[in-house]
């Protein structure tokens, strides 16, 4: 089912959670919100759930307004942070609940049947007389997903559904939950805050920022393309440098210059990612030297910092032979140039 | 064994063993010997006479009709302490402990002087046919004075503990807010209820205080079993006290045994998660 959001605005008391964001989820996509705390993302999809209400702007469902409807009509499937499983009720109560609260009559063979179901695809057969209390972490998460996906919702809506799982399992869980939105094709939205469970997953990544939609597109769009300092800043490391752009050409020190095609003359910002940074016994390049070398599982990451006080990181191959205390320079392989703030 | 922070078990064990047993059990002990001094025949006639047993009734059911009420009543000023911000919420916070702060006895001239016919809450009742003061009703108000903290207390923590996502969750699911009540947050405050509704009635069956202010004490009527054998012991016939008092005792002990094997039977999921 298609969501769409025009100019939502969502106020709690002083805080404004939500600035007017315009959304237009295509039915069946996998959508990433991605932000740091206070970005309005889990506002939202509490606003889409139905769990809070709009201060102005609607939401619709494929044509149909939504604004309104009480979240218990709403028909979305909902996984909550911490799971919220009901503690008191089995693994198989809390996946029947929603059928045997529904307003649509299911006989208890029919929802047995069901809950059977719902425990095959999520990976959970033979643990159906558990309680929440008895199961891991990853157990935990994929009952609260069942129990959502019991009702047949018409949208799936997760709140930063691997946050509190061990990196391991998140890893497993994401690769799997992805499986399962291709087999089920449920228009999924999802809450985190890390960037790299937004690119694994989604189709599409939209970057908020108080409030406001930075940017809203594909994981190559949104990383290859980012359309401000904070969407290159917020999906990974980056170094900034200052420059002065004059005709498209990024002046940096020592006679560095890099391309900067479409930046208005005057002050601005490189950002380099660490990989696109070469360290270089010789000249030319800008002067440094090496704070300290880590390790990286394929690669080394060096930290160093510029003649004129900078502290710069940059990923090189796991055999390079650098040192802490090395003199050097760095070269600029490729770069983002941003104006400066006015 | 890691280091703990009190100092060791054999000494703590024995320093509240000794402090329970000097405390409460040596004087419940006297009372049982002292009923036991009797011998059967005596003890039936003493506890099984009219009087004892108008005593018992008006007690009991008293004390019950309190509870009922304030389980209602408690559990709703907790929610309302707990889930809502409004001014003032503080301060009746701090005013639902007052109960327990107050001599009893002050709290049963107040009552009574509220509830007599020419009291301010008496003047309007009186009209309506309903007299509060000198009735049962009157032992039931004093009843419920000085036991609604406990439900309120006990509750109190365990909502705060509630996590509202639950509610959101059964929402999502569809659920009505009745069942959600029902099927989601009554089973998960039910330990603290029970809890709260023990406390609660053992406190109605032993008040003294505050009832025979208001109470008339009329017997056969309005006079509770706590006076009865308060009118014993100033007789100086200790052993027919006591067998009255016993029966007290067993009731208080079916009681908290119902109870806790109520609580036990709504824990199940705890206990079956360890």
């Amino acid at each position: 089912m298609r969501i769409r959001l025009a100019s939502v605005v969502k106020t709690f008391n002083t805080f404004r959670a939500v600035r007017g964001v315009s959304l237009d989820i295509p039915s069946g996509e996998l959508v990433a919100l991605l932000g740091p705390s206070g970005s309005g993302k889990t506002t939202i999809l509490r606003l889409v759930a139905g769990l809070e209400f709009v201060d102005s702007g609607e939401i619709y469902f494929n044509e149909e307004n939504a604004t309104d409807i009480p979240v218990r009509d709403r028909g979305v499937g909902f996984v909550f942070q911490n799971y919220a499983l009901f503690p008191h009720m089995t693994v198989a109560e809390n996946i029947g609940f929603g059928m045997k609260v529904s307003a649509v009559k299911r006989s208890r063979a029919q929802i047995q049947e069901r809950v059977r179901e719902l425990l095959g695809i999520t990976q959970l057969d033979g643990l159906d007389e558990r309680f929440p209390a008895q199961l891991s972490g990853g157990q935990r998460q994929r009952v609260a997903l069942a129990r959502a996906l019991a009702v047949d919702p018409r949208v799936l809506l997760l709140d930063e559904p691997f946050g509190a799982l061990d990196a391991n399992v998140r890893h497993d869980l994401r690769r799997w939950l992805r499986g399962l939105h291709e087999e089920l094709g449920i228009t999924t939205l999802f809450v985190t805050h890390d960037q790299e469970e937004a690119l694994d997953l989604a189709d599409r990544v939209v970057i908020l920022d108080k409030g406001h939609i930075i940017q809203d597109g594909t994981p190559e769009d949104v990383t290859r393309r980012p359309v401000s300092a904070f969407a290159m800043q917020f999906l990974g490391d980056v170094n900034k440098f200052g420059a002065i752009v004059t005709d498209g050409i990024a002046a940096l020190e020592h006679g560095v210059t890099v391309a900067a095609s479409g930046v208005r003359n005057g002050p601005a910002e490189v950002y380099v990612r660490p990989a696109d940074l070469q360290w270089s016994a010789e000249a030319p390049g800008l002067p440094a030297h090496i704070l300290r070398v880590m390790s990286r599982p394929g690669s080394r990451r060096i930290v160093a910092r510029t003649d004129s006080g900078e502290t710069v990181e940059i990923d090189v191959d796991q055999d390079h032979p650098a040192a802490t205390g090395d003199a050097g320079y760095l070269r600029i392989a490729r770069a983002t140039v941003f104006a400066a703030d006015r | 064994m890691s280091r703990r922070v009190l100092p060791g078990l054999p000494l703590t064990l024995g320093i509240t063993l000794l402090y329970v047993s000097i405390i409460v059990l040596l004087p419940l002990g006297a009372l049982v010997f002292k009923a036991a001094s009797l011998g059967f025949y005596d003890y039936w006639r003493i506890v099984s006479s009219p009087r004892a047993v108008a005593s018992y009734r008006v007690t009991v059911l008293a004390a019950l009709a309190a509870t009922a009420f304030n389980l209602v009543f408690g559990f709703a000023l907790a929610w309302v302490l707990v889930r809502y911000r409004f001014p003032g919420r503080r301060l009746l916070d701090a005013i639902v402990d007052l109960p327990f702060a107050l001599p009893t006895a002050v709290a049963g001239i107040a009552l009574t002087a509220l509830f007599a016919p020419n009291g301010w809450f008496g003047m309007l009742l009186a009209p309506l046919g309903i007299s509060v003061a000198y009735t049962i009703t009157g032992i039931m108000v004093a009843m419920c004075f000085t036991s609604l903290p406990f439900i309120v207390r006990s509750v109190q923590p365990v909502l705060e503990d509630l996590d509202t996502a639950l509610e959101e969750a059964a929402q999502t699911l569809g659920a009505r807010d009745g069942t959600i009540f029902r099927q989601v947050m009554l089973p998960l405050l039910t330990p603290a209820l029970l809890a709260g509704v023990s406390l609660a009635f053992a406190r109605s069956l032993g008040e003294f205080g505050a009832i025979i202010f208001i109470a008339g004490n009329q017997p056969f009527e309005t006079e509770i079993t706590s006076l009865l054998v308060f009118i014993r012991l100033e007789e100086f016939d200790y052993p027919a006290a006591a067998a009255i008092a016993s029966v007290m005792l067993i009731i208080a002990i079916v009681m908290l045994a119902v109870i806790n094997i109520l609580q036990a039977r709504s824990l199940r999921y705890m206990a079956r998660a360890r």
